[in-house]
């Protein structure tokens, strides 16, 4: 589904500070699988992640989407190659594409549980009731249906997860993206995330994590992992 | 397009209550703004409801008043004068007139004296409503006068006028011809000044300088340049007071500009999240867009509607001292409520117009950035 070729990703380019985080790296991401990348810290793999997710443009190289339609792009060759896109494009895919968790959720504080899940859907233009009943159906999903209402800050720490993979599911992705997802979780509610990216999984969606928790990596649930070291792929 | 309408729907239901979030600062902003918006409406719906006022009032005044100069100011004219611009070719009527001004020194207030057209009632007066509040005197009470040999004269009042137009008359005093003759030593042969009404306007100028010519030691006062001076007295008066609200919209700009220019770093984070799950510059932008709108929009209203109740029906407390005056007393008037859709325009372009600007600019500088960022903020 997601093939990255000769992918190199170099921050600060032609400075004294100069890193190159993604060296050339070479890797297909099968379409319904639970894919982890794992690797030691600063190995690359969130700058990975965001290239993937179209979060960010490599520094050269190409990423090719095989078997998800972009609203807009041909599809005679039978991909869409999105580090050639333009960023309108590079924004669907974001929304459409895939869903994000991120390590710090990243949920818009001040604000409810049910707006924090509703608003990727936002700027689709989908009527505002058919987003809330899906939204509601989520929470309801992972046991958050007495807390639609609640501010996202008084969440605790799995509370806030569960809302933040509601949300990455509201627009309906074909791939979900988690970056960290059990770094701030203890061993019962990480095994329970691996659970649901089981189910998740099961519906025929792909799932990609990047995480170095034995409870990612060894969880029943992953079909294959993939290791990084100093920006390559070494296994 | 339906759901093009939806997104923006959507996007203005975020924020609302993002908005809603920040209260406390919110709040102070749009008081701030109402505050600015109030005072510069006040100042606009004043001056010009007050220029409106004279100008109807002076469109009942003669065509030409013709006084006398003596050594370069005003003096009393020889009522021989009448006989002879009567003569003249294009005059329809000619009129002594009687005015003057009276020190109160109890109240400090002047007041205007004048001898109505049907020549008045001896022993009786007629006031203005600022002379009787002045004077805690009104119908059927005495007001004596000191004469300029410093004898009392003693007037009965027997009406208060009622105001179409409080401005003028709410200084005024409505006296007979003699007794007005008997306060100031007028003597029998003598005007304040001559009014002249002209069957042909267009012959004003002609006639103005044929008097001139008669009587070289007059000057001949136009009605159209009285128009005119009041006009500009008023615009020097209000210009002052613009120039004080210029400072306040200024200050405001730099306050505005500060506040939104600065995104703080948890605005920019936001911005970053809402990118990150798919929402485009453009959706961001209008976000902030709305944002600006919703607090300036409702600022703008606001200090309007405050100002047209300020200026129409709470008689503009603010302003008189500033604004009128001739006399010492205030006039408590109630002005035609009066609204120019251009100043209205003009004050929108100078305030909303502005601070929305000033929400989106970097708002846009930030939506432009990498999502990926948010990726790593901590
Ligand atoms: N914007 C940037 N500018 C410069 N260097 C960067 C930037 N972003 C990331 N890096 C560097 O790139 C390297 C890879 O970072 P990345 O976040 O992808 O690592 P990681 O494998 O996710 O690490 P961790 O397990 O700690 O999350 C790091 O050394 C980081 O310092
Ligand atoms: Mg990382």
């Amino acid at each position: 589904m997601i093939s990255v070729a000769d992918v190199r990703k170099v921050f600060n380019a032609g400075k004294a500070n100069e890193y190159i985080a993604l060296d050339g790296i070479q890797l297909d991401i099968e379409k319904g699988r639970v894919t982890v990348i794992k690797g030691p810290s600063g190995s690359g793999k969130t700058t990975l992640l965001s290239v993937i997710g179209c979060m960010a443009r490599p520094t050269s190289g190409r990423i090719r989407l095989s078997g998800v339609p972009v609203e807009g792009v041909p599809t005679d060759a039978g991909y869409v190659e999105t580090t050639s896109l333009p960023e309108r494009f590079l924004t669907q895919i974001r929304r459409k594409t895939f869903g994000f968790i991120f390590q710090q959720y990243n949920l818009v504080a001040g604000m409810t549980v049910l707006e924090n899940v509703m608003l990727p859907a936002y700027p689709t233009g989908e009527p505002y009731s058919t987003v809330r009943g899906r939204a509601e159906d989520f929470l309801k999903m992972f046991g958050l249906h007495g807390r639609l209402e609640a501010k996202v800050e008084w969440l605790s720490g799995g509370e806030s997860q569960r809302v933040s993979i509601a949300r990455a599911l509201i627009n309906n992705p074909a791939a979900i993206i988690a970056d960290e997802p059990t770094a701030h979780l203890d061993t019962k509610l990480s095994s329970e995330f691996m659970d649901m990216m089981g189910t998740l999984n099961r519906e025929g969606r792909t799932i990609i994590i990047a995480s170095h928790d034995p409870a990612v990596c060894e969880s029943s649930v992953i079909h294959r992992v993939v290791e990084m070291r100093d920006g390559r792929v070494v296994r | 397009m339906n759901s093009r309408l939806e997104v923006q729907r959507n996007i203005l239901d975020f924020t609302l209550s993002s908005l809603l979030r920040r209260k406390a600062k919110n709040s102070i902003l749009i008081l701030v703004f109402t505050l600015v918006v109030f005072m510069l409406a006040s100042i606009i719906f004043f001056t010009n409801a007050v220029k409106r006022e004279a100008v109807a009032v002076l469109k009942n005044s003669p065509d030409m008043v013709v006084q006398r100069l003596s050594a370069g100011r005003h003096d009393l004219i020889p009522s021989e004068y009448i006989g002879t611009i009567k003569e003249m070719k294009g005059v329809v009527s000619v009129k002594g007139r009687h005015w003057g001004y009276y020190f109160e020194p109890a109240a400090s207030a002047n007041f205007t004296l004048v001898v109505p057209e049907d020549g008045g009632e001896d022993g009786k007066i007629v006031t203005g409503k600022g002379v009787s509040r002045t004077m805690r005197a009104g119908e059927g009470d005495i007001l004596p006068l000191k004469s300029y040999k410093g004898e009392w004269v003693v007037l009965a009042i027997k009406g208060v006028l009622k105001s179409d137009s409080e401005l003028v008359s709410s200084d005024l005093i409505e006296i007979s011809e003699k007794d007005f003759r008997k306060l100031f030593g007028i003597s029998q042969d003598s005007f304040t000044d001559i009014a002249v009404t002209v069957k042909n306007p267009k012959e004003t100028l002609t006639i103005a300088k044929k008097i001139k010519e008669s009587f070289p030691d007059t000057r001949p006062i136009l009605r159209s340049e009285v128009l005119r001076t009041y006009d500009s007295l008023f615009n020097w008066r209000s210009g002052l007071l613009l120039l004080i609200a210029a400072g306040a919209v200024f200050a405001f700009i730099i306050f505005a500009f500060d506040r939104a220019s600065g995104l703080s770093a948890e605005e920019r984070r936001e911005i970053g999240i809402l990118k990150a799950i798919g929402w485009e510059t453009s959706d961001v932008i209008a976000f902030k867009f709305w944002e600006g709108s919703v607090i300036s929009l409702s600022s703008f209203m606001a200090g309007i509607i405050l100002a047209y109740f300020h200026v129409f029906f709470a008689y503009a407390p603010l302003f008189e001292p500033v604004l009128k005056g001739w006399a010492v007393l205030y006039p408590e008037f109630r002005l035609v409520p009066f609204i120019d859709p251009f100043q209205i325009a003009t004050l929108f372009f100078l305030t909303v117009l502005p601070y929305t600007a000033a929400t989106i600019i970097p708002s846009w500088r930030s939506a432009v950035v990498d999502p990926d960022r948010i990726m790593r903020s901590q």
